[in-house]
């Protein structure tokens, strides 16, 4: 095991998987001459070739579309967008070609591409550039997603996404990339984490935290806040948001019968959404309580550092409505 | 360790209670176990209990004031325990409960800390269906037994009534906590279950539905709602049990005992209803129960409502017996002592307004049971005797019935033996 960053992580996935396979290719902006905005594509240029790291002008449904393309034919693509913010201007080859294209040709064509990059808030990048874009990639089915909350899963579910043949958006955090943690090493085998399966980042069984991404540490906060009041909080990262990993979900509801669903994103039609609708119709009398969700508040993101603070989810607001589900509020 | 007290679910109806009385003041020694307040239930009034030992530190509901079931009305603790966080948290939405009684705890919850969305569309967070109690009006819900899923469940599983569960979430939700200690240390002493009294198989007979029985009661319901009443008339020549009467409370002179009309029908009414068990009988849902034995509900003016009091096992007693029992019972359920299994468990209701003049009316079913006597005024009327008309103490009795229950013929047949007692009460002794 080494000690490495989230960002180390995603670049050791990159090189192992275009080492592997050598239809594997990265294109985005700024990917290969600058090593990516975040430094994740750092020496991939050198290595490759500049046929397999790609510079891509400033143009996200062109690139997006190039690579729904080339997963056409037969290539392994993996599209980097500076942060999902821009991939907006993306949705129509995501939501129209990306997810669609296997369907459409009666199975005939898949899409094995990754779309990659950091999703939510980080500090006052205001309102257009601080989204939590989830839910925009989960509502139309034919794209997977995962939300990497460490090192190791990072480097883990990359692999799996590049090696899946269907679409696979990979949404990073931008406050992560920085962030360290053991990983096994390359010599020790080929470290591939399957998507789908949720993980308990921390046991407990007075009350659930559900949630995923950047939210694990604010969880893992929640929970250590907690464990001072003497309530033992379950943390449950459910690492990929589709598929669903609902055995899991299900286990831990069973387990103490109360749920907050932690997410970075707005409340309407989000994962907790999804999730809490899951929890009643498959686990109901299981409930002790309102399953209740922490999310962004329902407003567009404040510039405002103060206004910021409040808008975004907190570890006090989970502890409150921890407490709350446990009817000690 | 502090304890708080809450409203508890004191009859098995009860939504809210309203504080009569606290038999201790603030700063009063009280132990697990001893009566510290008088609550009015929708019912009667009842004795709440300390559930812990130490001082009662803190009454945050008032005399006269009403507070819904699971609100924290009081708190128990050390002398010198912080008690805080109750008085401020549950406290404080306990108070706004009870508004009307306590303006300056009121005051205080407006106060607390403004959230800070509160300009703005709500969070998830605070959107969630959780509402404070005073939001949950529990008596709109009717006789809905609030209680989470999970409660549910684990009732079911460990044999607790929630009927008899005081629940402490919020609006007096029945959560894990509430069963597991109802099942744990059995029912709360002052939530009395029906525990008093208990039915055996052999007192009853479950006749389970013929088809046929099953098609009367689903189109029956779908004609006039979820009781199908109909209703039998039987005009009662009264002259032998006026007659009766006299000599009986002549008798009974010595005892102190004055029979009544009532008391006659009463007798009469459990009489009948031994030989024709399919008209003492319950609607149960999925079969009809018959019962062996008479428990009659005597329905009791009071000054705000009604209340049915229960003559048990009428069938077996004597008119020297129903009749003081009967008027002890009114006189409790007037002044609202009525103990829960003393209004509960009737299998057969009579309910009389002769007293008021009135010559006939109809009585609403209580359910589950099958049937009810409305008994008009003992009036001298004319009625025509072998081609002659005289004057006769006639009274009219009208029986209503759950059509799901009993047929046309089965009451009438019913009412005839009612008839045929009353109108020679010697039968008694046949």
């Amino acid at each position: 095991m080494a000690t490495i960053t989230y960002r180390e992580a995603l670049n050791q996935a990159l090189a192992e998987e275009m080492e592997r396979d050598d239809s594997v290719f990265l294109m985005g902006e700024e990917v290969a001459e600058y090593d990516g905005a975040y430094k994740v594509s750092k020496g991939l240029l050198d290595q490759f070739g500049d046929r397999r790291v790609v510079d891509s002008p400033i143009s996200e449904l062109g690139f997006a579309g190039l690579g729904v393309g080339a997963a056409m034919v037969g290539l392994r693509p993996v599209i980097e967008f500076m942060t999902f913010n821009f991939s907006f201007l993306a949705l129509d080859q995501v939501i129209n070609s990306a997810a669609k294209m296997y369907y459409m040709s009666d199975g005939q064509v898949h899409l094995p591409m990754v779309f990659r990059g950091p999703t939510g808030a980080a500090l006052q990048l205001s309102a257009q550039h601080s989204q939590a874009c989830q839910t925009w990639y989960l509502h139309a089915p034919g794209v997977k997603l995962v939300t990497p909350a460490t090192p190791a899963d990072a480097k883990g579910l990359l692999k799996a996404a590049i090696r899946d043949e269907d679409p696979v958006a990979v949404m990073e955090g931008e406050l992560l990339y920085n962030l360290k943690g053991e990983v096994p090493d390359p010599e020790d085998g080929d470290f591939v984490i399957p998507l789908g399966l949720a993980e308990v980042k921390r046991e407990g069984g007075d009350v659930s935290i559900i949630t995923s991404g950047a939210m694990v540490h604010m969880a893992l906060m929640a929970a250590g806040n907690l464990e001072k009041d003497g309530i033992d909080a379950e943390v449950l990262d459910l690492r990929s948001l589709r598929p669903l990993d609902v055995d899991a979900i299900l286990a831990t509801v069973q387990k103490t019968n109360r749920v907050v669903v932690l997410e970075e994103g707005w409340p309407y039609a989000g994962v907790g959404a999804q999730i809490a609708a899951t929890i009643q119709e498959e686990a109901f009398d299981d409930l002790d309580a309102p399953v209740l969700r922490v999310t962004q508040a329902d407003v567009p993101m404040p510039y405002a550092k103060n206004l910021e603070q409040m808008a975004k989810p907190s570890a006090d607001r989970v502890v409150q409505a921890c407490k709350k589900v446990l009817y000690t509020d | 360790m502090a304890t708080k007290v809450h409203m508890e679910a004191l009859s098995p109806t009860m939504e809210e209670g309203q504080l009569v009385k606290w038999l201790k003041s603030e700063g009063d020694d009280v132990s697990n176990g001893e009566i510290i307040a008088e609550i009015e239930t929708d019912k009667a009034t009842m004795e709440l209990v300390a559930r812990g030992d130490g001082l009662l530190r803190k009454i945050l509901l008032g005399e006269g004031g009403t507070a819904p079931v699971g609100a924290v009305i009081a708190v128990i603790a050390g002398a010198d325990e912080d008690i805080g966080e109750f008085v401020s948290g549950d406290g404080a939405a306990a108070a706004g409960a009870a508004a009307t009684a306590e303006p300056e705890t009121k005051k205080a919850a407006e106060e607390s800390p403004p959230e800070p969305e509160s300009s703005t569309p709500p969070t998830a967070e605070e959107a969630a269906p959780v509402s404070p109690p005073d939001e949950a009006p529990a008596t709109e819900e009717g006789d809905r037994i609030k209680a989470s899923p999970l409660a549910r469940r684990l009732a079911e599983e460990e044999g607790v009534e929630l009927r008899d569960v005081a629940g402490s979430g919020p609006g007096g939700r029945i959560i894990k906590r509430d069963v597991e200690r109802a099942a744990r240390e059995g029912v709360p002493a002052a939530a009395p279950a029906a525990a008093a009294f208990q039915l055996s198989e052999a007192d009853y007979e479950d006749v389970p539905l013929t088809q046929m029985r099953k098609t009367i009661a689903k189109r029956l319901v779908e004609s006039i709602g979820p009781v199908p009443h109909f209703f039998l008339t039987v005009d009662v020549d009264m002259s032998r049990a006026v007659a009766a009467r006299q000599r009986i409370n002549a008798m009974l002179e010595r005892d102190g005992i004055k029979v009544s009309f009532n008391d006659i029908v009463l007798k009469a009414t459990a009489m009948a209803l031994k030989k024709h068990p399919d008209c003492n009988a319950h609607w149960r849902g999925d079969h009809v129960r018959r019962f062996n034995r008479v428990h009659l509900g005597v329905a009791v003016a009071i000054d705000d409502g009604l209340i049915t009091p229960v003559v048990r096992d009428a069938h077996l007693k004597g008119l020297s017996q129903i009749s003081p029992e009967v008027r002890e019972l009114a006189g409790r359920a007037r002044d609202k002592k009525l103990k829960p299994d003393e209004y509960m468990g009737s299998t057969f209701s009579v309910s009389n307004l002769g007293m008021f003049g009135i010559e006939e009316f109809t009585g609403v079913i209580n359910p589950p049971e099958a049937g009810i006597l409305a008994v008009g005024a003992v009036e001298e009327r004319p009625v025509v005797i072998d081609g002659r008309i005289e004057a006769r103490p006639m009274m009219k009795i009208t029986m209503s019935c759950d059509h799901r229950v009993i047929d046309g013929a089965q009451g009438s047949r019913f009412l005839q033996t009612l008839q045929a007692i009353l109108e020679e009460p010697l039968a008694a002794l046949v």
